[in-house]
């Protein structure tokens, strides 16, 4: 962690408010997001893993402001040095630093405007900040296409023309077209054919290298995660339950939530007992979380002080972070490398 | 093709041929328009639409006569159908009519002569007019050739103060087309800009206007329309009460639309791609011209297509039932209710023809709407 950091993320927190009745009152909140903190250094990927419906997509979005946190800091580096909260830029403050973080999204295909030309698609984030000469524009998006895999002929194409794989790099063209330095990968693979994931992903990875990215990267699938990642954090309900390195914590977690999704990926052999973590019943809803540690219906190692007491997020180890009443008597299953 | 780049993966090698690559640069409105030519149907309704549109722009030109001049001598004159060949040949005529009076009822009877060839010509001198109301001439497309200025050609037979009904139509169709198509113009302004603000800002606007189009819609149409148009004047010059008319009707129509555009925009403002915009830092204008409203107007237009013959059999209705537009106005509606009577059914059956002419160009607009619906999101398919 020599590197500088770009993003600090502080007691993020986001609530969707639960409307009932023809005056539209506030019955409750969803907490989608609940007291998150970590931080993104400059050149590092960052993993975000989770089941569905975690919070992981709400996080991303709330550091790319497409949703306003209702509190909390993002403390943001910018290329000029200085130093701004972006959870408090209104809409025109944020514009002008729109450029240095970018999205790649899940979906291949509603992230595209099937109106509009990979020309269009790709060369809008260059018009909107000002690059007017069509020429200069056209060589720029030839330039991008290059740069993810694509023939710059496609240029006059729709979006309907291409495949899944195909349009994933699209949009990535799209994301890197402001040459930005934090990008926001949302799910980007997991839309995908298992053949066209590893081309994306090394195509990420080789991307960083040349251009010097910091990834948000956020997934579900731990396999994806440990292959791109140098840091991951594990959500659960909207709360950060594990961050640490990825070696680290794929090997040895200290959080029994993280050891049961380990356990759960499957593993190419027959003669490997999959884990003694293994995960009951459901995720509970945002709206209503369990008392206490919010794990600890589900967790076989509840004790109960994890009923009543919720636990505090807390570094064990250098730059470890876990939130478990019992995370230092336990010895956890990893994966063995 | 020029050579692939070194760094470009199989996958990205994309074989493409003279044909497929047509596709792939085609844009929304090229692939809409191959879509709906494979709906000969509709295709075939555009054209007749086309035609209507034409009545619509020079009436004067199409029709043979002054639709206003009365001739009580020439009263009920039946139809004289327009002939194509003329002894193995091509030229047109139409047969002569004959009256005569009957001595017990006193009523002049015509005969259809058809013996009696009046020769029809095409681009014959006629009544002088100004055509689109800047060039004066006086041709006319179809009109009685033979030089005798008293053979008269009533294509569709005069009606009870001996008006030619056949002029009478083309002017109706400028008419109740055109309230048709101003209405539903001003039905989509008023439903766009309404269904945009409560779609896309969502919170309180689209709580009052959700809760007016409810209650637009939970009126009886029928009552309202005779409220609103007996509360106009009856004193106003027959434009005033045109204008009044489809004003009416658009501010009772908009509803549908206004719901179908907020139901877009509520759609549109959770994709992926509209957030792509805003997060490459578009502004809000742009979001909307550049990347909502394009992606449903191709359903805009087709819904539109849908609600003008709405428009049009509304606005016949209340002219039948005279709260509409009165003569001396004349649209389908006026006509008709010039045949309300036993008397029109009974011995003058050809004053029923517009109300043909109204049937046929509500199915025509109705299946041109069905095939542009069809047509217009190639990408569902």
């Amino acid at each position: 962690m020599s590197a500088p950091v770009l993003l600090e993320v502080k007691h993020l927190r986001k609530y969707f408010p639960i409307r009932r009745g023809l005056l539209q009152r506030v019955a409750g909140n969803v907490r989608a997001v609940d007291d998150v903190s970590f931080t993104i250094a400059a050149g590092e990927t960052l993993g975000l893993v989770g089941e569905s419906g975690c919070g992981k997509t709400t996080v991303s979005r709330c550091i790319l402001r497409a949703y306003t946190p209702t509190s909390g800091e993002l403390n943001f580096h910018t290329k000029e040095g200085r130093t701004v909260d972006l959870a408090r830029l209104s809409r025109a403050e944020l514009r002008p630093l729109r450029p240095q973080m970018q999205m790649i999204f899940q979906d291949p295909y509603g992230s595209l405007n099937p109106r509009m030309t990979l020309f269009d698609i790709v060369g809008e984030p260059l018009l909107v900040n000002g690059l007017r000469d069509r020429q200069a524009r056209t060589d720029q998006v030839a330039e991008l296409l290059r740069l993810v895999g694509l023939r710059p002929e496609y240029m006059q194409r729709f979006p309907h023309a291409f495949s899944g794989g195909q349009r994933q790099r699209i949009g990535i063209a799209r994301a890197l077209a402001l040459n930005p330095r934090l990008v926001v990968a949302d799910e980007p693979v997991s839309a995908l054919d298992v053949s066209v994931q590893a081309q994306i992903l090394n195509l990420l990875l080789e991307l960083q290298k040349r251009l010097s990215l910091t990834y948000l990267f956020v997934a579900h699938n731990l396999g994806v995660v440990k292959h791109i990642c140098d840091r991951v954090a594990v959500m659960y309900v909207g709360q950060l339950v594990e961050l640490g390195e990825t070696q680290a914590l794929f090997q040895a977690p200290r959080h029994p939530y993280t050891a049961a999704l380990l356990a759960a990926v499957p593993v190419p052999d027959p003669a490997v007992r999959s884990g003694d973590v293994e995960l009951k019943g459901d995720v509970p809803s945002p709206a209503n979380p369990p008392s206490g540690c919010y794990f600890h219906p589900r967790c076989p190692f509840a004790a109960e002080v994890c009923r009543t007491e919720a636990p505090v997020n807390r570094e064990v180890a250098p730059g470890r972070f876990v939130s478990c009443h019992r995370a230092d008597e336990l010895q956890l299953p990893g994966v063995v490398q | 093709m020029s050579s692939p780049t070194a760094a470009a993966p199989p996958e990205a090698e994309l074989a493409a041929t003279a044909a497929e690559e047509r596709v792939s640069v085609a844009s929304n409105w090229t692939l809409v328009w191959w879509r709906f030519r494979k709906h000969r149907l509709a295709l075939f309704c555009t054209l007749l639409l086309i035609g209507f549109y034409l009545v619509v722009l020079v009436p004067d030109f199409f029709a043979t006569q002054d639709p206003e001049a009365t001739d009580a001598k020439q009263a009920f004159i039946p139809a004289q159908p327009l002939h194509l060949f003329n002894a193995g040949q091509l030229g047109l005529w139409a047969p002569a009519v004959a009256g005569k009076r009957n001595a017990i009822t006193l009523r002049m009877e015509w005969q259809v002569d058809e013996t009696r060839r009046i020769p029809v010509g095409v681009f014959v001198q006629g009544e002088p007019y100004k055509l689109l109301g800047l060039i004066e001439t006086d041709r006319h497309l179809l009109g009685p050739a033979s030089g005798d200025a008293k053979d008269r050609l009533y294509l569709l037979g005069t009606d009870r103060l001996g008006r030619d009904q056949w002029s009478r139509l083309m002017f109706g169709t400028r008419t109740s087309m055109t309230i048709g198509m101003i209405a539903v113009a001003f039905s989509i302004v008023l439903g766009v800009i309404l269904g945009g603000i409560s779609g896309y800002f969502g919170g309180l606007p689209d709580l009052i206007i959700q809760r007016l189009v409810e209650l637009l819609q939970s009126l009886p149409t029928i009552p309202i329309w005779l409220a609103l148009t007996a509360a106009l004047p009856q004193d106003w010059r027959p434009e005033q009460v045109f204008f009044a008319i489809t004003l009416i009707l658009s501010l009772l129509g908009w509803t549908t639309l206004a719901r179908e555009v907020r139901g877009r925009f509520l759609a549109l403002r959770e994709e992926d791609f509209v957030l792509a915009a805003e997060l490459a830092g578009c502004s809000r204008m742009r979001i909307i011209t550049r990347h909502m409203v394009p992606t449903f107007m191709s359903h805009i237009i087709a819904t539109s297509t849908l609600a003008i013959p709405v428009m049009i059999i509304n606005e016949t209705s209340l002219s039948f039932l005279g709260l509409g537009l009165r003569p001396p106005a004349i649209s389908w509606g006026v006509l008709l209710q010039e045949a309300q009577n036993i008397q029109t059914v009974a011995l003058a059956p050809w004053l029923l023809v517009p109300g043909l002419v109204v049937i046929v160009a509500v199915l025509a607009f109705n299946l041109v709407g069905d095939g542009l619906r069809d047509a217009a999101d190639p990408y569902t398919h």
